[in-house]
């Protein structure tokens, strides 16, 4: 890789583009750390956002209202709020307030894995929602004619339809989320972001590193907006949906 | 109702004396009623559906006012009437969808009213399987496997020996070549072919039509039949709610007819439709015959 890393020290020498996250074995260490953390960020995030809306979305569904309630209210108050203010409450609110309890044993990125898994999972239970209810009813009595219960109902019948359904515009949310993750910079978690911002601060190659950014954030929402436009065809049932 | 009982010889792909059995431990059978798993066999002369006073209401709308019928084991039995009369819902509280106001229910073993729990009311439906006006498969399941899902995940049947007779299921109601299509696939004729297969794929006792043909177009209408028409034959008992008068007269041992959530009459098809005792019968079959 040296001769790559030469042409970047020796494009910065004649051209005055500064790419130090190329040739300065330094920079390059925290940038692929940033890197990498934000994919971490983004994947544990995904998953437990799509728990959290699979979840809810079968609790919203349940006869027992108090469940219905908590889920309800649940969705408003994440939905109803800033990301940036959510991060903040649960890091530097219920954070501190914890902290005698769990120690330093909770980390800002747990904090923030918290609490973006949150925000995108409230979207992500409306999101399975509202393919629930496309499901028809008449379905759904079907399989209970066929003697299903409630929760293989659910998991056979209802879920893999609503899911097919949902697909796009849980498309749309995950790509928010990846988008989102940006917002960890606020309480210091070392993603893409923030040690761009420390790599700018020492090398004063603001600019470039702006390009930088744009285009890592392209590619990494590029991949995952493939993946799921693979997985949406893979899934695809010839004669259902569009 | 004696002229109703019409012996035929049961085969075995519906067959399940023993099963019957099984089935009884754990459902709604009271251990005190000395109702014992085998009271039920064929022949036995006791119906194997018993409805009686029978009232249903959604809020104040009172959609059954006191039905009262039987259908003995093999028995076919074509329930006609206008939109709303509550045929469907009818149908819906045999299988326990949808629970009744007062009256009592009961098929083969089971009182129908007193299930309560989703358990009990999954025992019942191993008994009775319901096809429907728009089929309702599950659209993302091959024929094959729409006909196999209840078998292996209600019955926890092994899936060869479901594979096996979800085959012949589908070579019964003529769709064998079609067995990995997708329901969206097929035409409305065949996706309720094999909605039938799927319902037969239980080995129910009994059979629930529910305006199976009002959504198909007139040709594909005749093959569907036709598939009710051998049921029927092998001696399922079978409970339809339909439009195909001609149908119901060829193959119902007792037609009822409905208006506003009575039965107004019934009797023998013969009878029913060539010598209606009632004026709204008559009004009714004026209208369509």
């Amino acid at each position: 890789m040296q001769p790559l890393w030469d042409w970047f020290r020796w494009l910065n020498e004649t051209t005055g583009i500064n790419l130090t996250i190329f040739y300065d074995a330094f920079d390059r260490g925290r940038f692929a750390h940033g890197f990498l953390l934000t994919v971490e960020l983004s994947v544990v995030c995904i998953v437990l956002s799509l728990v959290i809306g699979i979840v809810g979305a079968w609790v919203q569904g349940s006869r027992y209202r108090i469940a219905r309630t908590i889920v309800h209210w649940y969705i408003q108050a994440f939905r109803n709020t800033p990301p940036l203010v959510q991060l903040y409450f649960f890091y530097f609110g219920l954070g501190s307030l914890l902290r005698g309890v769990t120690g330093p044993l909770v980390t800002n990125v747990m904090w923030a894995i918290v609490s973006l898994s949150f925000f995108a999972g409230a979207f992500n239970v409306e999101i399975f929602r509202s393919g629930i209810e496309a499901v028809p009813r008449t379905t759904v009595e079907a399989a209970e004619s066929l003697g299903f219960s409630r929760l293989q109902t659910y998991l056979r019948i209802v879920f893999p339809l609503a899911f097919r359904i949902s697909l796009p515009a849980l498309n749309n949310n995950l790509v928010n989320l990846v988008k989102t993750t940006t917002l960890a910079y606020a309480i210091a978690v070392p993603e893409m972001l923030y040690v761009s911002s420390q790599i700018w601060s020492d090398e004063l190659n603001v600019p470039v590193m702006m390009n930088v950014l744009l285009v890592a954030y392209f590619l990494l929402v590029g991949i995952l907006v493939v993946l799921m436009n693979r997985w949406e065809r893979a899934i695809h049932v010839p004669g259902f949906g569009a | 109702m004696n002229g109703l009982a019409r012996e035929r010889g049961r085969q075995a792909p519906y067959g399940r004396a023993v099963a019957a059995q099984a089935n009884v431990s754990g459902a709604n059978v009271k251990p005190d009623s000395g109702r014992a798993a085998g009271a039920k066999t064929a022949g036995d002369g006791r119906p194997i559906v018993e409805l009686r006073d029978v009232h249903q209401a959604f809020g104040h709308l009172e959609v059954l006012k006191g039905i009262t019928f039987s259908v003995p084991k093999g028995g076919v039995v074509c329930i006609i009437g206008p939109s709303g009369s509550g045929k469907s819902t009818l149908l819906r509280c045999i299988n326990g969808l949808v629970p009744i106001r007062s009256g009592s229910i009961r098929v083969a073993d089971f009182d129908v009213h007193e299930l309560v729990t989703d358990r009990e009311k999954i025992a019942l439906r191993k008994e009775v399987s319901m096809v429907f006006q728009q089929y309702n498969l599950f659209p993302h399941r091959t024929a094959l496997d729409n006909v196999m899902m209840a078998p292996i995940h209600v019955l926890n049947e092994p899936r060869d020996e479901v594979r096996e007779r979800a085959l012949a299921l589908l070579a019964k109601v003529g769709l064998a070549s079609k067995r990995d299509a997708y329901p969206g696939e097929l035409s409305g004729g065949q996706q309720q072919r094999v909605a039938i297969a799927r319902a037969l794929a239980m080995r129910p006792e009994v059979m629930l039509f529910d305006e199976v043909t009002a959504a198909l177009d007139p040709e594909t209408v005749k093959e569907v039949l036709n598939t009710i028409r051998q049921l029927a034959r092998e001696g399922m008992t079978c409970i339809l709610v339909t439009h195909e008068m001609r149908f119901a007269r060829e193959i119902a041992d007792c037609v009822l007819f409905t208006d506003g959530g009575t039965i107004v009459e019934s009797g023998p098809p013969a009878e029913l439709f060539d010598r209606p005792q009632k004026e709204r019968t008559r009004a009714f079959l004026s209208q369509i015959l």
